[in-house]
């Protein structure tokens, strides 16, 4: 079993530590200035040496022993078995699967399925076999090798360092790793959405109806896949949420830092700061829940037709939600500017408020529009509150009364529908998640490079 | 005398002035004020909204039914034999136990109303409590089981008795039956113990969320393990190690990027690599766990960078000074100073990554899954996503549950913000 190896290494390992330490003292009879480094560092050496190579063998090992025994299976099977179309091929990969690991299968099981498993389970445990025989013979030659190697000169804990050093960077390219895997996850899929329907139409289509065929004759079969109105439906929200969040969140931050006393901005601050924790599960819940159904009733007692699930009520919930971003990041830009700008103005009789708009403001303004766009960004990319309280049918519209749906919200619907993976339709999440991210980097950058092109150099 | 004079004229310009200028300060005082006290507002809407919605869901509707484990109604012998009385019909004898509480109905479709007063699940605690006391066969006792989602509903008032009957989900007759029940005392409000200790269901009475909790454990667990390390360690090499030249300063734009990124972009992520071309079971909190790991990696790195950043160097040199190593350096002086500052950033980014739901949507975490999960391989779900698929169900008795759930989730995350504040205050030292 696998897991009894990971088991069995990391005994080793202690085990190895323990006799490297235990080498080392011995080899200068107790005098461990003599030694170059602490005794804890050979254990360490020695550690490394037995458990790092066979670690590394065990985990290509598991992760590629499943498609290559899967691979020997399928060719080794009948003729006529292997050349069957590439779809009825993957339901028989699949029922082989669902056999090997005791599941059950939809039917009665064919004697030469049967038969493949059986193949299966032989081939995975003479492979289970082999591995651990070689892991731990590398075990047994890396101890042998790090034991050789122990004496008083050897410099082990610059080894140890070494191997420690490329562990960090290699956690630190993790991040990057993330980044390129996610351009090219997006990437990769979206070519392959680009190839059934071409880009401009993406781009540049006034409709959005993701239909494909499933079957040739199948009515209402061709799909429009125009982005144009999810984006307007985007922009709609995110616009209604800025026009509610802006005013509330600058005024807030400036009167946080400016105008109140120690006590309530001690109590304020971290009370607005709870709903930048509030998951947004909560506010969509909220906007379904409260707020849609009171927008609706304010607009029939005013006359107006509102939808049950207008932009309007989506927008605002998720302006509430911005607000501690736009009032926490101003409020640390507020602060940033020197007291000599605001003592100067008051030395020529500006009130406070002729303070605030004529010298704060305009000296924080990098800072608050990067604040901003940071912001939009967010609102841009927010999908929970959006699925709950906005609608679902593409809807190329300016009135903020009528129901939209935007980018997050169709690509949370094509991929928890249940299309084949394949098709055009599931594919253009894809594609519209790649415009999503691009979007939202364009703002990220474009805010860094306002804040720190524009940023007053103070003394 | 002129100048006198002018600096009169400069003075009644500036008096005439004064007063509007004060007025506008007034205003923008207020202003400002106004903005404040809306923000704090939105916050009371939102706790009381939800809190007044969600507590009635605390308490739970249970009838008092006198039932005799007939063996000839449940078609067994007296005989103990458990996978025999295991299959039996239980509802058999809730049926029983109700016609001989209200012997006065006879029609079909009033007994099919009649039945529906308790709840589907009662058959199963009559077998649960027959299996546990094999002596009750053949006995009668007073077994108090779940109302219907109906039954709980009027009891809480959501129903409206002066309602015509056409507009209302219970009829004359039901609400009569209930009546009786509570004038015999047979009706009771009891604590909802059903609702963290069951998994989902459809029917609101039983469903609880208990799945979804011990799913989100599994999830942070996984999280908190795969990004903890590796964040730390990225921190670290980061801010001692790497040499700072064009690689690093790209490196630290493509982090601050990264935490920008919009969580659905890790869902869709997650789906292509680890669900598509790794081949992880899909909806497991292993998926669940790399997927949200991902996405605290960027927090954990900022504000672990931040801490090393507010060691000061007196203490590198000092350690350097003794002969350390860089590395000794690093991991016996730098990083216990700086490990407060890491935990709580990291508290706050785990705190974060229990409130989402979009990227666990992409990966399948969406299904009905109704057993505990055992491992982080089984299925699961997590409480944003439990909470999620609730509020698009169209009972009723599913909006005050789904309300408890957000209460419990708030309590969560309030208790991580509090830990991380009570840390930060508790160990932070300022230099």
């Amino acid at each position: 079993m696998p897991l009894y190896l990971l088991v069995t290494l990391a005994l080793l390992s202690l085990a190895s530590y323990y006799l490297g330490k235990r080498r080392a003292i011995s080899i200068v009879g107790g005098q461990m200035r003599q030694l170059h480094s602490l005794p804890s560092y050979y254990g360490t050496y020695a550690a490394f040496w037995c458990v790092l190579p066979g670690l590394a063998l065990f985990v290509t090992w598991v992760a590629l022993q499943p498609r290559i025994i899967m691979e020997i299976v399928l060719f080794s099977l009948p003729a006529e078995s292997r050349n069957i179309p590439y779809g009825e091929l993957n339901l028989l990969i699949n029922d082989i699967k669902n056999l090997v690991q005791g599941s059950m299968v939809s039917s009665t099981p064919d004697p030469i399925i049967l038969a493949a498993v059986e193949q299966y389970h032989r081939l995975e445990a003479i492979g289970n076999r082999v591995l651990w025989i070689v892991v731990l013979m590398l075990t047994a030659v890396g101890l042998r090798y790090a034991w050789n190697n122990i004496s008083p000169q050897f410099r082990a804990r610059n080894r140890v360092e070494q191997v420690i050093g490329y562990f960090l960077i290699a956690c630190s390219s993790i991040a990057i790793l993330a980044t390129i895997g996610i351009v090219l996850s997006v990437l990769f899929e979206s070519i392959r959405f680009f190839g059934k329907v071409p880009i401009s139409d993406f781009l540049f289509g006034l409709h959005w109806s993701p239909q494909t065929a499933i079957r040739s004759d199948q009515a209402a079969a061709s799909g429009s896949f125009g982005m144009i109105p999810l984006f307007a439906g985007t922009l709609l929200i995110s616009g209604i949420a800025m026009l509610v969040a802006v005013p509330i969140g600058l005024l807030a931050a400036v009167y946080l830092s400016e105008y109140a006393s120690q006590k309530f901005r001690a109590i304020a601050k971290p009370a607005l700061e709870i709903l930048a924790g509030i998951p947004t599960v909560v506010y969509g819940f909220f906007a379904a829940l409260s707020i849609a159904p009171l927008v609706r009733s304010i607009g029939d007692f005013l006359g107006l037709h509102v939808a049950s699930e207008s932009a309007l009520a989506a927008g605002l919930v998720m302006g509430i939600m911005i607000i501690p971003f736009i009032s926490s990041l101003s409020d640390d830009v507020l602060n940033a500017v020197p007291q000599s700008m605001r003592d100067g103005s008051y030395a020529l009789g500006a009130t406070k408020s002729e303070t605030i708009k004529r010298v704060l403001l305009p000296a924080a303004l990098p800072g608050i529009v990067g604040s901003i766009l940071l912001a939009i960004s967010r609102a841009i990319g927010e999908t929970m509150i959006v699925v709950m309280a906005a609608g679902l049918s593409a809807n190329l519209t300016a009135n903020p009364l009528q129901a939209v749906t935007t980018v997050t919200v169709q690509i949370v619907t094509l991929l928890t529908g249940d299309q084949e993976f394949d098709s055009a339709k599931t594919l253009s999440a894809f594609a519209l998640g790649l415009i999503l991210f691009i979007t939202t980097l364009i703002l990220n950058i474009i805010a860094l490079h306002v804040v720190r092109k524009y940023r007053e150099q103070y003394e | 005398m002129s100048t006198h004079s002018a600096n009169q004229d400069i003075k009644t310009i500036v008096n005439a002035g004064l007063q509007r200028r004060h007025a506008a300060e007034r205003r923008f005082r207020i202003y400002g004020l106004a903005a404040v006290c809306l923000g704090l507002t939105f916050v009371l809407l939102m706790f009381s909204s939800i809190i007044s919605k969600g507590y009635p869901a605390l308490w739970q509707t249970y009838i008092q039914l006198s039932v005799t484990f007939d063996p000839q109604v449940l078609d067994q012998t007296s005989e103990r034999d458990v996978q025999a009385w295991a299959n039996a019909d239980y509802n058999a004898l809730t049926r029983a136990s109700l016609r001989r509480q209200f012997p006065q109905v006879e029609s079909r479709s009033d007994l099919r109303l009649l039945y529906r007063l308790v709840s589907p699940n009662a058959q199963f605690q009559l077998r649960d409590l027959l299996l546990e006391n094999p002596q009750f066969m053949g006995s009668e006792q007073q077994v108090w089981v779940l109302a219907s989602s109906g039954v709980d509903a009027f009891i809480k008032g959501h129903i409206d008795r002066s309602l015509d009957e056409t507009m209302r989900p219970l009829k004359d007759q039901e609400i009569s039956w209930i009546d009786k029940l509570q004038a015999t005392g047979q009706l009771e409000q009891r604590f909802n113990l059903e609702f963290f200790q069951n998994g989902d269901s459809r029917d609101p009475e039983q469903a609880g969320i208990r799945g979804a909790l011990i799913g989100s454990l599994y999830t942070l667990l996984v999280t908190f393990l795969l990004s903890f390390p590796i964040g730390i360690s990225a921190a670290v090499y980061l801010e001692e190690f790497a040499p700072k030249n064009r690689w690093a300063d790209i490196i630290e734009v493509n982090i601050n990027n990264l935490a920008a990124v919009p969580s659905i972009i890790f869902g869709l992520l997650g789906l292509a690599v680890f669900i598509n071309f790794f081949g992880l079971p899909r909806s497991a909190p292993l998926v669940g766990g790399l997927v949200l790991s991902l996405m605290t990696l960027p927090v954990i790195i900022i504000a672990g960078r931040a801490a090393l950043a507010s060691v000061p160097p007196s203490i590198r040199q000092a350690a350097l000074g003794m002969g350390a190593s860089k590395l000794q350096m690093v991991t016996h002086h730098v990083l216990p100073l700086a490990m407060p500052g890491m935990l709580t950033g990291s508290i706050i980014g785990m705190a974060r990554a229990l409130g989402e739901s979009a990227p666990l949507l992409m990966i399948g975490m969406v299904a009905f899954i109704v057993d505990i999960p055992k491992n982080i391989f089984d299925p699961a779900t997590v409480l944003p996503v439990q909470i999620y698929l609730w509020a698009d169900l169209p009972e009723r008795a599913f909006v005050e549950r789904t309300a408890a759930a957000i209460m419990v989730l708030l309590a969560f995350m309030i208790m991580m913000n509090g830990l991380a504040i009570i840390l930060r205050k508790r160990f932070e030292r300022r230099w």
